[in-house]
């Protein structure tokens, strides 16, 4: 597969189901060309890591808005360390904390949004995070 | 002049009801200590309606809160069973008369809290309850023939639902007192909401197994709260809200109907609940035209000839997508806005949001503030002193006719296609609700609309507010807990009691009693869960 092309997987972990963010985003990045699949709602993170391995995504926007985001993404870290496939970088929106963003950002995580972010400022992250 | 119609109307609907029900005060005035008529009309009108009378546009009760205030009633729950039971007695201390209890979503999806999947989301969004000793503390000192509760449950309602009625027993209250809304709606959960566990066939014969029960042993008590605010806040318009709502409603009216309920012995229980957007006079007009629809469903559908089948009586929500991170004092003027919408609307019970919420939890405070919120328009702003007042506007009646009307197109096309169930298994709904997320999105990216302090008007800082944390501790508590319940109850009972369960459900038979006998017994919501699975299979959509 070609390594320049952006290859996202944008999907919720853990059991809340709220997906009207991850539909939309989903549908606004297919139409900037950028190729983009959602996941579905309540998946554990060894299923998003496979579902990332066999789309070969290079970049994972999780969607989170139960309040579990430090756990389960920590968890995410893990299941792609462990597959090897640390290249994935991962992008974090949903009902974050302020608080909890410098721990988001620690883990590795390469941008946060809260409500309101526009698509065209998170895909900006997106592009830029592939770029790094 | 009065017409006659008026006068037949005050002496046959409106004065027999005050002298039963009463009024809050003995007059009513404005400020300037002018006269508030309890309704105003424009009388001789061809198309005037009246309240408390067929299709009840104007409200269900000929003298709505003049009468008798909505139930204010906060959502709340959060950490473990303890915590949140020590903010309901908080809540009811300060004057809110209603329970709405959030349950974590493990509890929702049948899974205990020391469940590997559940782990990182215990006590998040709601209270874990494991067992029935878990629902024994979240009501500690709180008499459940005094309070009317409701349940946010779908998937796992039938469960919840038995706890309470053991909870009643053990409390020596007669079950035909209890009062309260299990939300029990799973239609919307595979349309917007996603906490469902089995396919849908299988769930409905699970609903229809509390309404039968319901029917026959808790008179008083709500089994299905239908619910559009899921719809709605996953994106769609308001038409669509009360469409695919009473799409909803059909169906489980349907399914009642097969399990051999009568139409005017079940529909007088039914429920509904709808959200408060920030278009005022859209939403008092949805409001308005959800009870004309609801009127003409029961009677013109269903033939209903009991007044009450027809009558909807619906809790409010204000809306969460509303509220925003950016300066989020402006979310008490937006959740106010919304909360005025409710009571112009007719509501018969309402949770207003709290600032705070596109953060994290609610904390005490802001909880407070919202209950704070009803209490002044309940009280201060006359709004409840006449009834339906913005009845009569030129642009409100014209926009309660094209939402009606518009609402039947779809219910049409829905029923042309089979069905709630049959639209839902081709995810029409879904898709049609996503398309309008969409093009909500776009306009708020061009422009076209407006949210304060997000696109228009933003400040530099975030403001740093203090909210609700659940700590890992509490989680702790809540799984070494259970643990020690499991420990401490008779295995023989458990597993008897699961063992008839499981045979039951491979039966037409209703279920309520087995499940009732197995969280008497302590099983935990896991168990009971796992039992449905292995027995109906779980759901899974297709992407």
């Amino acid at each position: 597969m070609d390594n320049n092309e952006i290859r996202v997987l944008i999907a919720k972990p853990g059991l809340d189901g709220h997906d009207r963010g991850a539909k939309v985003i989903t549908r606004y990045l297919s139409e900037q060309n950028i190729k983009t699949k959602f996941s579905g709602i309540r998946k554990t993170p060894e299923q998003i890591t496979e579902l990332a391995a066999k789309m070969d995504a290079n970049i994972i926007g999780i969607s989170i808005l139960s309040g579990a985001h430090l756990e389960l993404v920590a968890e995410l870290f893990d299941c792609l360390y462990k597959k090897e496939m640390d290249h994935v970088k991962i992008l974090v929106g949903g009902i974050i904390p302020e608080s909890d963003k410098e721990a988001l950002n620690s883990l590795g995580v390469k941008g946060v949004f809260g409500p309101g972010t526009s698509l065209e400022e998170i895909e900006l992250s997106i592009r830029n995070a592939h770029g790094e | 002049m009065e017409t006659n119609k008026f006068k037949k109307w005050r002496e046959k609907v409106l004065k027999p009801f005050i002298t039963i029900n009463g009024e809050r005060k003995s007059i009513f005035t404005t400020l300037s200590n002018q006269k508030i008529e309890s309704t105003y009309n424009n009388q001789g009108d061809p198309k005037e309606e009246f309240p408390g009378e067929y299709p009840y546009t104007r409200g269900i009760y000929p003298s709505m809160y003049r009468s008798r205030l909505w139930t204010m009633r906060q959502y709340s729950g959060f950490s473990n069973p303890e915590k949140s039971n020590e903010r309901f007695k908080h809540l009811l201390e300060q004057g809110q008369n209603g329970l709405s209890v959030a349950f974590d979503l493990p509890t929702q999806i049948g899974y205990d809290s020391n469940n590997e999947i559940a782990q990182s989301e215990v006590g998040k969004v709601g209270v874990p309850i494991d067992t029935l000793a878990d629902m024994e503390t979240l009501f500690k000192d709180i008499p459940l023939d005094k309070i009317s509760t409701s349940m946010t449950i779908n998937a796992t309602a039938p469960i919840l639902l038995a706890m309470y009625v053991a909870l009643a027993k053990k409390q020596n209250v007669p079950l035909e007192q209890l009062r309260g809304t299990l939300q029990n709606d799973i239609l919307k959960e595979y349309i917007a909401r996603g906490t469902y566990i089995y396919p849908p066939k299988e769930s409905m014969k699970l609903i229809t197994d509390v309404f039968e029960y319901c029917s026959k042993t808790l008179p008083k008590w709500n089994p299905i709260s239908i619910s559009g605010y899921h719809i709605r806040e996953a994106g769609s318009t308001a038409t669509q809200e009360l469409a695919f709502t009473f799409s909803n409603a059909i169906e489980y009216l349907n399914s009642a109907l097969k399990a051999g309920l009568s139409i005017d012995e079940f529909c007088p229980q039914i429920s509904f609940f709808f959200v408060a957007q920030n278009n005022l006079i859209e939403e008092v007009a949805k409001y308005r035209a959800a009870r004309r629809i609801w009127a003409k469903i029961t009677k013109e559908m269903f033939k209903a000839k009991n007044p009450k089948s027809s009558m909807l009586r619906f809790h409010v929500q204000t809306a969460g997508v509303t509220l925003t991170a950016q300066q989020p004092d402006n979310n008490i003027i937006r959740s106010t806005i919304q909360a005025m919408a409710a009571v112009l609307g007719g509501a018969q019970s309402l949770h207003v949001n709290s600032k705070d919420e596109a953060l994290g939890l609610p904390s005490e405070n802001s909880a407070v503030i919202s209950l704070r919120t009803q209490q002044i328009i309940a009280l201060e702003s006359g709004v409840a002193d006449t009834v339906d007042p913005l009845g009569g506007s030129y642009y409100l009646e014209k926009l309660t006719d094209d939402i009606e009307n518009e609402a039947f197109d779809y219910i049409n096309k829905i029923e042309s296609i089979g069905g709630a169930l049959k639209a839902l298994e081709t995810q029409f709904q879904e898709n049609e609700i996503e398309d309008s997320a969409y093009v909500f999105q776009q306009e708020l990216e061009n422009q076209e609309r407006y949210m304060v302090g997000v696109n228009t008007f933003q400040e530099e800082s975030t403001e740093n507010i203090t909210f609700q944390k659940v700590s890992r501790r509490e989680i702790q508590q809540q799984i070494k807990k259970l643990g020690s319940v499991k420990k401490n109850r008779d295995m023989k009972k458990v597993d008897e009691s699961l063992r008839k369960l499981e045979k039951i459900a491979n039966t037409k038979d209703n279920t309520m009693p087995a499940i009732i006998e197995a969280v008497e017994s302590y099983s935990t919501i896991g168990e009971i869960s796992d039992i449905f699975r292995k027995v109906y299979g779980e759901y899974s959509p297709t992407y």
